[in-house]
């Protein structure tokens, strides 16, 4: 084990992946010399070279369009978008080619891309550099996409997504990013799949599913609810598509509440996704409506208005209260 | 001082090396690119063009006759495609748009894969691999990047395989082509790019598209480019011969406009009477691809009576085994929709397949629903 922060981590991941297949080549602006701007691939250049660590000119449909040609010559791109809200230009060639290329050829061609996404809010930033675009994908057949919390997970998940022959949006919280936590770097590919969430908290009164930059923030919802004397659940999502609905069900089969927390915003996105399977799950066990914390519809605000918009410590509580009856911002109290 | 480039746009002509009236044309200086091409090989150059025009008669009778969905036809672009398809090499990689059957053709690719596609039979129709050319690409200049990207790849490998992209002129006003250009240009790939300039999108003329010579616009990326006349053949497979030799030898990317027709719609969906003079199209059989070959055959004594009616026999039996292949192509499976979506499985899919299995079945027994 060693203490490393979140963007280490996931510097650490790249490298093994690098060192284990030759094929694994990283495309993205900024990302050589300098290291990206985040300097998530500080020093891969120096060590692997110009041509495994590629400073790509200004064009992300032209950075997706290329690693498809890559991948078509049996190359692992990884892809990095600078930020969450430049990934837009690059729109059509995942959606129309990425993700559709393995179904189009009846299998005959991969694209086991990564694409490498620094997402959504809370650190001041200017506009286009705070997004939360992952329900797009979500909702897009042929991608899979993750998004991690913590640094264990950037480690392993890094890796895995690298090594999935499927394409991966591998959604990364650029706020925790100088989070630290403890890395066990010997943690093989299989010691915990890709695709299956996580309890990070057990309870039984309400499950708080999350995923990414919020999972931090329900582990504190978690604990100050525990000072109320409830109990919560919390279960980090990690992969967003597929979800695992089973974990989520047999928590949901337990508590009869559920609470869905996400920055993104409400309107089509996992929450509804998660609100609407869990009720066809396990509508009879359900002793409330599931409640969505989200960010607004509104297009991402300027810093100073950030916090209005992002789900926090008490917006999530209150939620909490809403599934439980308890006296909230909207009413209730009559159950307690 | 005034802006550059806004002055008169210099014309310069095509490089031809076969005039319309079957003379060989010289001065161009690209005659050493056809040196080896004997009167067997024109002859199998003009057998080739005859039967893929062959092809793509038969395959748009058949969309007539219902038994395709769509065809987009490639009639008056054989000598473009069968030029530049017959300059590569096997182990080049060729990514093209929906109307490159002629080069898919030189490529071996079968009849029935040809067609699978638009009869609605499958997503694709061909092993990519198996012929070293993707299957078409319907979004418009898309296949650029992947093109140049694939190349960027052979490079990094040390190979010597160039990779071809081919594209129209509409498709010259599309980001990816732009941005293909610019990541050929910067990381010197061994990558061509071939422009169809067809003269029409649909119903948009190429100068809606560009204002000047397609041509000119890759100079200013840093990439070296000729216009050629797309309608004769043995220009195209010159011009094609040097770009690919260059790039192989590390000179980097090359950008061809063949300037050609497109006689037929865009696809048989389209009626180009709607916006194009018929004139036009008079104008241009003039130029017709075959006839102008055929004339410097009949001129050098090769289109004789059994080697006309041998030609007409082989489009014929490759006409009906195009039929053939296309009305005898099985019916895919009830559960083929969920195939090849991952390469590895998908819980939530996997879900939804056995939902529908289920619901399939419950006609079979009478037994489904809640009875």
């Amino acid at each position: 084990m060693s203490t490393m922060t979140f963007g280490r981590a996931i510097n650490s991941g790249l490298r093994r992946a690098m060192e284990r297949d030759s094929k694994v080549v990283l495309i993205g602006e900024d990302i050589g010399m300098l290291g990206g701007v985040f300097r998530i691939t500080d020093e891969l250049q120096k060590d692997f070279g110009a041509h495994r660590v590629i400073d790509a000119p200004l064009a992300e449909s032209a950075i997706l369009g290329t690693a498809v040609g890559m991948a078509y010559r049996g190359y692992r791109p990884v892809c990095e978008i600078q930020f969450d809200g430049f990934i837009y230009p690059a729109f059509n060639q995942i959606v129309s080619q990425v993700a559709k290329l393995h179904y189009r050829t009846r299998g005959r061609v991969r694209m086991p891309l990564t694409i490498r996404v620094p997402f959504g809010g809370g650190i001041g930033a200017a506009e286009h550099h705070s997004e939360s675009p992952e329900a797009y994908f979500v909702h897009t057949p042929g991608l899979r996409v993750v998004s991690v919390s913590n640094p264990q997970d950037a480690f392993l998940m890094i890796q895995q997504a690298i090594a999935c022959d499927d394409p991966v949006l591998f959604f990364e919280p650029k706020r925790r990013y100088h989070t630290k936590g403890e890395v066990d770097e010997e943690a093989g590919l299989d010691s915990y799949p890709m695709e299956q969430a996580r309890v990070e908290v057990s309870g039984d009164d309400a499950t708080l599913v999350t995923y990414g930059p919020l999972v931090q923030v329900a582990r504190e919802a978690a604990a100050a609810a525990r000072e109320e004397g409830i109990s919560l659940e919390v279960i980090d999502l990690r992969s967003l598509s597929p979800i695992d609905f089973g974990t989520v069900e047999a928590s949901v089969r337990k508590t009869g509440r559920l609470v869905v927390a996400h920055e993104a915003s409400r309107t089509g996105g996992l929450g509804a996704e998660l609100a609407a399977s869990i009720t066809e799950r396990c509508f009879y066990h359900l002793e409330h409506a599931p409640e969505r914390i989200t960010g607004f519809d509104i297009p991402y605000p300027p810093a100073k208005m950030e916090h209005h918009h992002l789900p926090n410590l008490d917006r999530i509580l209150d939620g909490v209260d809403r599934v439980l009856d308890r006296r909230n911002s909207l009413g209730g109290g009559e159950g307690h | 001082m005034s802006l550059h480039g806004m002055g008169p746009v210099p014309q310069e002509d095509l490089i031809q090396l076969l005039a319309p009236d079957g003379s060989r044309t010289g001065g161009s200086g690209f005659e050493e690119w056809i040196e080896d091409v004997d009167g067997a090989a024109l002859q199998g150059l003009y057998e080739d063009m005859v039967v893929v025009r062959r092809l793509d008669q038969e395959a748009t009778a058949l969309q007539r006759q219902g038994e395709l969905a769509l065809w987009p036809p490639l009639l008056g672009q054989e000598a473009a495609q069968i030029g530049s398809g017959r300059a590569l090499r096997k182990d080049d990689f060729v990514f093209s748009s929906y109307r490159e059957n002629g080069v898919a053709y030189c490529r071996g690719v079968g009849y029935a894969d040809m067609l699978r596609v638009w009869r609605g039979n499958a997503p694709s129709g061909w092993d990519p691999y198996a012929v070293n050319m993707a299957t078409p690409q319907v979004i418009i200049g898309a296949q650029t990047l992947h093109a140049t990207g694939y190349a960027m790849a052979a490079k990094f490998d040390g190979a010597d395989s160039v990779a071809v992209s081919y594209f129209g002129d509409g498709a010259t006003s599309q980001g990816d082509s732009n941005e293909a250009m610019v990541f050929a240009a910067s990381f010197q790939a061994p990558v061509i790019f071939f422009c169809q300039n067809n003269q029409w999108a649909i119903s948009e003329p190429v100068r809606l598209q560009a204002q000047r010579d397609i041509a000119d616009r890759a100079p200013g990326f840093g990439i070296p480019s000729i216009r050629v006349d797309g309608n004769d053949v043995l220009a195209c497979l010159a011009v094609t011969r040097q770009a690919l030799e260059r790039a192989r030898g590390g000179g980097g990317p090359a950008f061809i406009e063949a300037v050609t027709y497109r006689m037929g719609p865009h696809t048989t969906a389209d009626d180009p009477s709607r916006y194009r003079d018929p004139n036009e199209l008079e104008d241009w059989k003039g130029r017709d691809p075959i006839d102008r070959l055929g004339r410097l055959l009949e001129a050098e004594g090769l289109l004789g009576t059994d080697f006309t009616e041998r030609i007409r026999a082989a489009a014929d039996r490759a006409a009906n085994e195009l039929r053939e292949a296309c009305v005898s192509m099985p019916e895919p499976g009830e559960l083929d929709v969920f195939d090849n979506v991952y390469t590895t499985p998908h819980a939530v899919l996997a879900g939804q397949r056995r939902d529908y299995q289920r619901y399939l079945a419950s006609f079979e027994t009478g037994s489904g629903g809640t009875s």
